[in-house]
């Protein structure tokens, strides 16, 4: 049984006239890994909000369809009970980080406090999700003194201490180094293994195609294109309407057109992929020499 | 204009040292990226060059100022300096205002201001959304609007902090061309960036840092190929670089369509 499941989901911004979200079908299973890709403006962090409850309980507007977790449906559901089981990290680090706390500890404890968790039970949370997220050593620093991608960890760690059943991602890495978006896509790929289904907003092709299940493409509020990583992210209309598209793809597609690719292979989304095949032309052309 | 950074140290109030002896000339008209782990003091380095952060040692010159001697203000008709975040720069009404602000503030006249607000807007793709609140415009076009209000400042340095996070694949093209213009105006640009796709495809010249120290600074092809040092600050090679060095090309590639001519040429060799 699917754990998150959308009806018929239209939503409007309160004021406006265009549909931020249009017709959305979607069901998510437990310990799903789903990648939603679009350009912005296509709806990708309006989704990640409607999940989280965020629409309609603080964005107002009007909200058609029905939004279910687990059973429940964000209408019949009060915010401070559907954050136990749908988590945001905010795209902004700046903007969910509380700015009531002086260290980066009691940030992450922020959640379990508010929901009154015994003490003891708290701190030995915090510990542990600090050290998975890797910031165990910025423990005592003030979350406003770090790195944009240090205050993005900050954020992923005081979502993942409250253990939603469901966490949503709204580009969380969009300001780590690569080896720091490496380990959080790990740390998310981790939390999935263990049953936690997860929905990340991404613009990072090369990892949607190592990390996720599933790829759901938006475009203007609709899905446009739903499946397979590798699949989704080869399909040629994708850089008509503006997605991003991994370099190895673009690479491929152009050798494609100088015979530097077989027809017959898929085109490739991460560097193994791209690796094999240009290998393979290079061993073809080798043999077919005198 | 060119910059000098000499045996630069910088220690945070907290004690935190966030930059140790560092020391690089900027030639008028570079373009320049920078790039490096978070934490390596790449934003704290740049602070530097407008005077927002003053050496605990050593000097930075911006021509011939030396930024202990001149203030924030007054540095800011040398440099212009986009924030990370815009929602830290932005403040205004409109977005016409919010990109006059700055001009303005330097005392240019009132033809030179309404041209350089126009010249801005255009650059940026901004125009049908001049008379509009900034805060009512998508992360995306906020992030345009803090670029438009620094380069209608027309300063001769400009320095973007992470100019692509966040961004699409279509505005990730309108920056790549507003710097391929500025480079044509002969403007110097210094850019942090994670985005190390676009780092190669748009700057000839690459600073990596780590650890509050420059481990690297050289040209897009000698820096970019080093595979050992940059996973000291923990950066890859750029994809289509480290496509060709996992096929042992000889030489180092930046864009698909160089990758693409090496290969060719040695695949027949």
């Amino acid at each position: 049984m699917p754990v998150v499941r959308l009806q018929q989901v239209t939503y409007y911004y309160p004021l406006t006239e265009t549909p931020a979200l249009q017709d959305i079908n979607l069901e998510i299973e437990e310990g799903e890994f789903i990648a939603v890709i679009g350009p912005n403006g296509a709806g990708k962090s309006t989704l990640c909000y409607t999940l989280a409850g965020f629409i309609p309980h603080f964005y107002k507007g009007e909200l058609q369809g029905t939004v279910e977790v687990d059973g429940r449906s964000t209408q019949d559901s009060n915010l401070s009970d559907w954050v136990l089981r749908v988590g945001l990290v905010f795209q902004n680090p700046f903007n969910q980080i509380s700015g009531a706390k002086y260290t980066v500890f009691e940030e992450v404890a922020f959640g379990l406090e508010n929901r009154g968790v015994p003490r003891n039970e708290m701190i030995q949370r915090v510990e542990e999700v600090l050290e998975m997220t890797g910031i165990a050593d910025l423990a005592a620093r003030s979350p406003y003194s770090l790195s944009g991608g240090q205050q993005q960890r900050v954020a992923l760690a005081s979502i993942l201490v409250m253990q939603p059943k469901v966490l949503v991602l709204d580009e969380p890495t969009s300001q780590m180094d690569p080896i720091g978006t490496r380990e959080v896509f790990g740390v998310i790929r981790k939390m999935a293994q263990k049953g936690m289904t997860v929905v990340m907003a991404e613009h990072k092709m090369e990892w949607i195609a190592q990390f996720a299940d599933r790829v759901i493409a938006l475009w203007e509020g609709k899905i446009f294109l739903e499946g397979k990583p590798q699949q989704v992210l080869t399909d040629e209309r994708l850089a008509e309407k503006g997605f991003g598209v991994s370099r190895y793809t673009t690479t491929a597609r152009l050798a494609l057109s100088r015979g530097l690719w077989q027809a017959e292979r898929p085109l490739p989304v991460t560097l193994e992929e791209a690796v094999s095949g240009f290998a393979a032309i290079r061993n073809g052309q080798s043999k077919g020499k005198p | 204009m060119n910059i000098c950074v000499e045996n630069l140290s910088f220690r945070y109030p907290n004690g935190v040292l966030a930059l140790q002896g560092v020391s690089l000339e900027i030639a008028s008209g570079e373009q320049v990226a920078i790039i490096g782990q978070n934490g390596a003091g790449k934003t704290t380095l740049v602070k530097h060059l407008n005077g927002l952060l003053q050496p605990t040692e050593g000097r930075v010159l911006i021509g011939d100022w030396d930024t202990r001697k001149y203030s924030v203000a007054k540095l800011a008709q040398r440099v212009g300096y986009v924030f990370q975040n815009p929602d830290e720069q932005l403040f205004t009404k409109t977005v016409a205002e919010e990109i006059a602000f700055g001009p303005r503030n330097l005392g240019y006249s009132k033809e030179r201001l309404q041209t350089l607000v126009e010249d801005a807007l255009q650059l940026t793709q901004l125009q049908a959304m001049r008379s509009a609140n900034p805060y009512d415009l998508s992360p995306t076009w906020r992030k345009m609007v803090a670029i438009a209000s620094i380069l209608a400042m027309d300063t001769p340095i400009l320095i973007f902090d992470e100019p692509t996070t966040g961004q699409d694949a279509a505005s990730v093209g309108r920056l790549a061309t507003i710097i391929a213009e500025l480079k044509q105006r002969g403007k110097t640009v210094i850019t942090i960036t994670h985005d190390i796709d676009f780092c190669a495809e748009n700057f000839g010249r690459v600073i990596v840092m780590g650890n509050g120290q420059v481990l690297l600074d050289g040209s897009a092809k000698e820096v970019l190929g080093q595979e050992a040092i940059l996973a000291q600050t923990f950066v890859d090679p750029p994809q289509i670089t480290r496509l060709g060095l996992r096929l042992g090309l000889t030489e180092v590639v930046c864009t698909p369509q160089e990758f693409l001519d090496v290969f060719e040429t040695q695949c027949a060799a």
